[in-house]
């Protein structure tokens, strides 16, 4: 498809000022994206001085003052750390608990299966973070408050559902004959699974990691209630909002953004494809 | 030996019932094809033998093992699928010793095999290459070489050539003949494409609405159906039918003519006649000409007798056109005629 | 093993997840907002209802939600049109235009406060071209219209993407003949968007608004680092109940009443998009 229809009769002039106005749209719409991206990378590349003085430079002074003073800031590491692992967590045990549920959509017609789809949907639609208030008092029953499992878990039920959805859709791109090839081949289902399924299903389970990396790492609200002492990155940044200095919740904001920018790029190619079934 | 036999197989999906209770033997080494409409139920029973699918009742013996509660894998069979099935991330070569890998068959075998059916496909020179980088043909013949690789007692194809062009199919079609005949096993193979089945099979099992309506090689399907449907499924384009009044003493009257038909009915019959089976003559159905289409060797004239559409296949040579008067005869011994009752033919 | 248990086995571990850490966790929050000392009790839903700043807060979180989606919502569509009609660059484009999606609340939150702050770039562009002689305090509670269109903008700049990529997903799936149907009867570019995009596009904008709208309930972290306690919202009053009051049981009920605003504004969205069967895609 062309960027702008010709239509026959219509002057070239109104098809040109079209395109003109058509294109110029585009690149606003992604200057409203990346300029407030580009001030926050200003703000990290300079020094704390720069950061609170004024008026600022619109080109950043490629200092790395802010971010030495962020890094040596007493519990970020251990927070950024902390962030890491609850991520790396959720991303295990969402596809982990996940995947094999978008298999049984996907390849089988069993009594429930509408049911089931409608629950996990149904999740979607509850504000989930709130469940961190009961679970609070859970897992101090079991011991389990204030850690970084404790709070992968509840990332997990955050990311579990779109887990499901994810891979139900990509394991329905795969066509059920090559399996049973495999089968009339020599394969059990087992063997099938994971010398033909599993090949190719590897990049689309990435993607869907990455996916519950990113719900995990840019989680506030449960982080702020389940940890205290372990602290992951959102949560320290959100209890220091008030009184920290300025130049420390953005060299902050920035390594928040950092590996979403990364992740994101990833799974650009799945976005579209992963929503396109998890919608019907 | 892997002669097939399918004892009483029926199949439920809900309150649907695809098969009815189906009987069918094969022989070892036969080319048996199913022929049906789409579904007939003929891709679900070729399913069933491959174990892809579970009977909900009957028994499916190759050989003289009974399989229908073994896993695809244990049966001896070997498949070739509609869509092809090449694993899009293997390569050719990885893709036609796939299951001989399976079978833990040393390098040197595999090797050797591979390549010999590569090159019975005449694909040796793709063996590098991946799915992606075939063309539809290619791919087809991948599926194949793979099937025939794991020399089964069995090889099952389910519309193999249907997603090619008419031409390939046409090439594809011969090819499979010959390099079939030569591996000297058994095959069913499923197909809706009429011509494909004549000129594969070494017998036909037309089916019908979960039931197998006739089980013939291609000519007896041809001349003799056993059924009103079948008469009017085989053929392109089909039987023509007329209704048959008995007049007493084997005469009936079709249309305005009376002929000679089987004895003793006194039941109204169906007459049917192949539109090829039809003469220009003086003594024959009065019929007006309604289309005309000429489709090179020969012209197709759809007409009416009695307020019924006809068909007869006339020279190309003649000019005929639409509201033209013709008599046609049905040529001797080629009319069939069918129990409007139970559809059968009636001799 | 047989294999009408298969599925069943394989659907197991999400249920039980679930139903350990998502059903349970909600029959305990319930117990915990209605209990009282002796029996159930409506007392803490009197409590935070009566409270001051529960009026402000909610009519502050509504405010927001009902300015911020239909903005996304036309800002979304329109970027899925334009998507849907481009050549080259469409990955590049889609790409920039889907960053927000991965960025956290929080971290929105203190991208815009960067420009609103009051040594901020806006202050300073301001400043630049004269328009303002000294940095003007903007989050501050005398301008309290300034920091709602800071969350506002901020709001719109993050979650605008997840609805594009729901709606650039559903137009993908509206086969192409369509339009080109519709072109041959002669209907206008703003036609064929009107009477094909719009009702086909419906089981996606369902999708699309049912997420966004409960996220816009959710909304918390953009709000505490642009507006502090200057824009009190639900979230932000629950939290507060929970650490700041350490009332765990008004936290509770400000909970359920959060979950009650989605659930009802979940089944409105549901209804007034509904699509009946067999006239889908």
């Amino acid at each position: 498809m062309t960027a702008v229809d010709v239509a026959a009769p219509a002057q070239a002039s109104t098809v040109k000022t079209g395109r003109f106005v058509y294109i110029a749209s585009v690149f606003l719409l992604c200057a409203w994206v990346l300029v407030p991206l580009y001030f926050l990378l200003i703000n990290t590349l300079s020094s704390p001085e720069a950061v609170t003085s004024f008026p600022k430079s619109f080109v950043p002074e490629f200092n790395l003052g802010s971010l030495e003073f962020f890094w040596n800031f007493s519990g970020i590491l251990n927070a950024i750390k902390n962030s890491v692992i609850v991520a790396v967590l959720t991303m295990i045990i969402s596809i982990a608990v996940g995947a094999p549920a978008g298999y049984a959509l996907s390849r089988f017609d069993f009594r429930g299966r509408e049911l089931f789809r409608l629950l996990i949907l149904l999740t979607r639609a509850f504000p989930l973070p709130l469940l961190a208030l009961p679970r609070a008092v859970m897992f101090i029953r079991s011991g389990l408050d204030d850690t970084v499992f404790g709070l992968a878990l509840v990332h997990a039920t955050l990311a579990i559902p779109f887990a499901v959805l994810i891979t139900f859709s990509l394991f329905s791109g795969i066509p059920l004959e090559l399996e049973e090839a495999a089968w009339t081949l020599g394969c059990d289902r087992l063997t099938a699974f994971r010398k033909v399924v599993l090949p190719l299903i590897l990049p689309g389970i990435t993607a869907s990691a990455i996916f519950a990396f990113v719900i995990s790492w840019n989680e506030v609200f449960a982080a702020a209630v389940l940890t205290i002492e372990n602290r992951t990155l959102t949560a320290f940044l959100l209890a220091s909002l008030a009184e920290s200095p300025l130049y420390l919740k953005f060299a902050g904001g920035f390594i928040l953004v950092v590996p979403a920018l990364i992740f994101i790029f990833a799974v650009r190619k799945y976005l579209f494809a992963m929503w396109g079934i998890a919608n019907r | 030996m892997a002669q097939i036999e399918i004892k009483g197989v029926a199949k439920q999906f809900g309150s649907y019932q695809a098969l009815h209770s189906i009987n069918l033997s094969i022989s070892d080494q036969e080319f048996m094809v199913l022929l049906g409409a789409s579904g007939c139920g003929k891709t679900t029973l070729l399913r069933i033998v491959a174990g892809l699918e579970t009977p909900t009742e009957g028994e499916v013996w190759i050989g003289d093992r009974r399989v229908d509660h073994l896993p695809p894998r244990d049966r001896g069979i070997a498949m070739v699928f509609q869509n092809y099935a090449v694993f899009p991330h293997l390569t050719v070569f990885e893709n036609i010793g796939f299951g001989l890998r399976m079978a833990k068959v040393s390098n040197d075998e595999v090797k050797r095999r591979v390549e010999r059916n590569a090159e019975l496909m005449h694909i040796e020179q793709l063996l590098a290459r991946y799915s992606g980088e075939l063309s539809g043909g290619q791919r087809q013949r991948v599926a194949v070489a793979r099937a025939l690789a794991m020399e089964p007692d069995v090889i099952l194809m389910d519309e193999p050539l249907s997603n090619l062009d008419a031409l390939l199919r046409l090439e594809m079609r011969a090819e499979l003949k010959g390099v079939l005949a030569e591996s000297k096993t058994t095959a069913i193979y499923v197909t809706h494409d009429q011509v494909e089945a004549m000129s594969l099979a070494d017998r036909i099992s037309v089916m019908h609405q979960g039931r197998i309506v006739q089980s013939a090689t291609p000519v007896e399907v041809y001349r003799n159906p056993a059924e009103h449907f079948v008469a009017g499924f085989i053929g392109n384009p089909p039987m023509n039918f007329l209704s048959a009044v008995p007049e007493g003493a084997g005469r009936y009257r079709v249309a305005d003519k009376v002929l000679d038909g089987p004895n003793g009915a006194s039941e109204p019959l169906v007459f049917a006649i192949r539109p090829e089976d039809l003469t220009l003559s003086n003594d024959g159905f009065a019929a007006t000409v309604k289309i005309v289409e000429p489709l090179g060797p020969h012209l197709l004239a759809t007409c009416d007798v009695a307020g019924t559409m006809f068909r007869a296949i006339l020279d190309s040579d003649m000019t005929v056109k639409h509201g033209d008067k013709l008599t046609l005869a049905p040529q001797d011994g080629r009319v069939r005629w069918f129990d409007p009752e139970s559809q059968r033919a009636v001799a | 093993m047989n294999v009408r248990y298969l599925p069943y086995l394989l659907i197991l571990p999400v249920t039980l997840f679930l139903c350990l850490f998502f059903i349970y966790p909600f029959v305990l929050v319930s117990q915990q907002a209605f209990s009282g000392p002796e029996g159930p009790t409506l007392e803490h839903f009197r409590e935070v209802v009566s409270y001051w700043k529960f009026p402000i807060s909610l009519q502050n979180t509504l405010l927001l939600a009902a300015v911020v989606v239909p903005i996304q919502l036309a800002l979304s569509l329109l970027m899925a049109t334009m998507v849907s009609r481009m050549g080259k660059g469409r990955d590049l484009v889609l790409y920039v235009w889907t960053i927000p999606l991965g960025i956290s609340d929080l971290a929105a939150g203190i991208i815009w406060l960067a420009i609103f702050e009051q040594s901020g770039f806006l202050n300073s562009m301001l400043y630049g071209i004269g328009a303002v002689s000294e940095p003007v305090n903007f989050l501050s509670y005398q301008n309290p219209a300034i920091v709602f269109l800071a969350i506002v903008l901020a709001e719109v700049w993050r979650a605008t993407a997840i609805m594009l990529v729901i709606l650039v997903a559903g137009i993908g799936l509206i086969p192409k003949e369509y339009y080109e149907a519709a072109e041959v009867f002669g209907a206008s570019p703003w036609k064929r968007f009107v009477k094909i995009t719009l009702p086909l596009l419906r089981p996606s904008l369902q999708t699309a608004l049912v997420l966004r709208v409960i996220l816009a309930f959710e909304v918390f972290a953009v709000v505490a680092a642009l507006g502090g306690t200057l824009f009190p919202v639900l979230m932000s009053e629950t939290y507060a109940y929970q650490f700041d009051l350490l009332n765990s049981n008004a936290a509770a009920a400000m909970a359920l009443i959060i979950l009650g605003i989605s659930i009802v504004s979940t089944i409105v969205i549901l209804r007034a998009l509904r699509v009946p069967k067999g006239a889908r895609v």
